[in-house]
């Protein structure tokens, strides 16, 4: 077996594994603990490690199999969480020194749902603060690398979670997308991600960002991985009120049966010379794999994707500034010293705040304000009845819509930090998929072949049917395999 | 669209943030450039377009029946506070 070891099966292998009591859940959680300390030093995926717990929940699952009490596939199975969910007791601070020492009352619903499933958690894991950016350069605590190459970012602002699914430290994690935060890393990793539709996963005890936006979702290194993930996490909620009542679908049942008949929709927009041509390369190797399956390729028009950025970035500050208004040094977080109450909610703001949040504050908070909300905020929410209106004409001639998760592969850590805007165009293809609501997902497309990077090709479905883009993800990686352990972490 | 220093410092008023000199100038700067681009969807007509006010329309904000359930202890609530006196969270002083 590689230096990966255990951690280089997939969550299935693993677990079949851990049922023919080839191995003990203890026994793979420390194999995970060693690998982490082991590599995230150059990796810089998590924030916090939590190996006491993480042994302890793996012993937990060990006496529950030895009475035969087993609870799912994941039971047993090393996994680890975003910072951005809340983790009782666990150190939670979204990436941002303002939580710095925040300990939750309260698990994240998604949390408790993992710990229902028998599910260990090694941690919390590296952000952009406050899930804002697209290169985890934003977290306060120091970035995280790519682990193909450690001179990249991972992407953003789940580049954590992705990172540490790539560099096989553990076996799935969890992320949220608002923009892309989940696809978009995935892509620039070489992992399976997904942002289920609005609705699907609850966001009770989600640091909340732009919350007409946020979803939480899963990433793995393998699309079977990434459905018995969203089994486990998705479903109604009473305490998130966008939670859907939808009941949620067997996601392995249909997941083997194949691209034939299905009518892939790409998109004329979204292959017009906007991606580097290497990245559009994989993704038309992609389409004509579909092609060769079986699928059939139509040409769909997205008209106003190109409006998507622009929309985005006013109705994600605005609501990023209201969500973020409650950080003001009274009930928790940081709070500086100062006379008066005004001067000590500027000053813990000021100190706690990093460049990015305090600009989508004052972007959000100007949008808002009186005289403009009319020419921006509800500007936007038209625009994205636009955006949504393409999708839904798209979905009468498609069964999903293919194309290019990220324009480039990997970008150099630095390259694009002094330049903002240029980091929110990274996030061109990922965003329409949150303006409206629907379920999208990042496969590998295959190895850039000069940059030798991965290549995402993103998939956008129907709102609730995530189970045909785990099919058609399923699909492309039983014809591509999944794309080798970078060199280093093999 | 050019914002003023004078704007950068109303915004950041409203927002609670208290910004360097320094940093009103840098905003100013990125946050115009922002706006710039985001007249873009002023090429768009959109009078006769109705805002997405839910993400997914028939989902979501349902009613829940009007009663008591349980919450965070106070204890948990407090737990965390920066400063506390009893069961209250304390600040600096309000009224100068």
């Amino acid at each position: 077996m590689s230096a990966a070891g255990l951690l280089g099966l997939s969550i299935g292998e693993l677990s079949g594994r851990l049922s023919r009591r080839q191995v003990s859940a203890e026994e793979v959680a420390r194999q995970a603990l060693e690998r982490v300390a082991a590599t995230d030093g150059r990796v810089g995926a998590f924030l916090r490690v939590t190996p006491e717990r993480a042994l302890e929940e793996a012993r937990d699952s060990d006496r529950r199999r030895a009475r035969g009490e087993v609870r799912s596939p994941l039971d047993g199975v090393p996994l680890a969480l975003k910072d951005i969910l809340l983790t009782e007791g666990v150190e939670t601070t979204a990436g941002s020194r303002i939580l710095a020492g925040f300990l939750p009352p309260y698990d994240a619903a998604v949390v408790e749902r993992l710990r229902a499933a028998g599910a260990v958690s090694l941690g919390k894991l590296n952000m952009d603060e406050f899930a804002m950016g697209s290169s985890t350069e934003n977290s306060a605590f120091g970035p995280c690398r790519n682990p193909y190459d450690l001179s990249r970012t991972p992407g953003g602002s789940s580049g954590g979670s992705a990172a540490a699914v790539a560099a096989r430290q553990v076996f799935g994690t969890l992320g949220t997308d608002t923009g892309g935060s989940i696809r978009q890393p995935a892509g620039l990793c070489g992992v399976v991600g997904l942002k289920p539709t609005y609705g699907r996963v609850s966001r009770y005890g989600v640091i909340a960002f732009a919350s007409s936006l946020d979803q939480v979702g899963p990433l793995g290194k393998t699309v079977r991985d990434v459905a018995l993930l969203l089994q486990a996490i998705a479903g109604h909620d009473p305490r998130d009120m966008t939670s859907s009542e939808r009941p949620v679908p067997d996601y392995l049942a249909e997941i083997e049966s194949g691209a034939k008949g299905l009518r892939i929709g790409v998109p004329r927009e979204w292959l017009a010379g906007g991606a580097e041509p290497g990245v559009e390369r994989k993704v038309r190797d992609a389409l004509a794999t579909y092609e060769r399956l079986g699928a059939r390729l139509v040409e769909v028009e997205l008209p106003h994707s190109k409006y998507g950025i622009a929309a985005y970035y006013l109705v994600a500050p605005a609501e990023a500034s209201s969500n973020l208004a409650r950080y003001d040094g009274v009930r928790y977080g940081l709070r500086a010293e100062a006379k008066g109450l005004k001067d000590m909610y500027g000053e813990s703001r000021d100190a706690g705040f990093g460049t990015e949040p305090k600009r989508r504050i004052m972007l959000g908070t100007y949008a808002l304000s009186a005289g403009y909300y009319d020419a921006y905020y509800l500007r936007a929410q038209k625009v994205r009845t636009l955006v949504r209106g393409d999708f839904d004409r798209a979905f009468e001639k498609c069964d999903v819509v293919a194309g290019p998760v990220s324009p480039t592969v990997a970008f150099a850590l630095g390259e694009k930090v002094a330049d903002p805007l240029q980091m929110y165009l990274a996030d061109v293809y990922t965003i329409g998929c949150n303006l409206a609501a629907l379920p999208g997902l990042s496969v590998p497309a295959g190895m850039h072949e000069e940059a030798r990077l991965p290549v995402g090709l993103q998939l956008i479905g129907r709102p609730f049917d995530e189970a045909t883009l785990l099919r058609v993800a399923r699909a492309l990686e039983r014809e591509t395999g999944p794309l080798p352990a970078p060199g280093e972490f093999a | 669209m050019s914002l003023s220093i004078e704007e950068v410092r109303r915004i950041a008023a409203l927002a609670r943030l208290r910004l360097e000199p320094a940093e009103e100038a840098r905003l100013a700067g990125e946050l115009s450039a922002i706006l710039d681009y985001v007249r873009l969807l002023e090429e768009l007509d959109v009078s006769r377009v109705e805002p997405m006010t839910h993400a997914l329309a028939g989902e979501g904000t349902p009613l829940r029946e009007d009663r008591v359930v349980a919450c965070l202890s106070p204890e948990k609530a407090l737990a965390n506070a920066p400063a506390r006196e009893g069961n209250y969270f304390r600040v600096p002083r309000i009224i100068e």
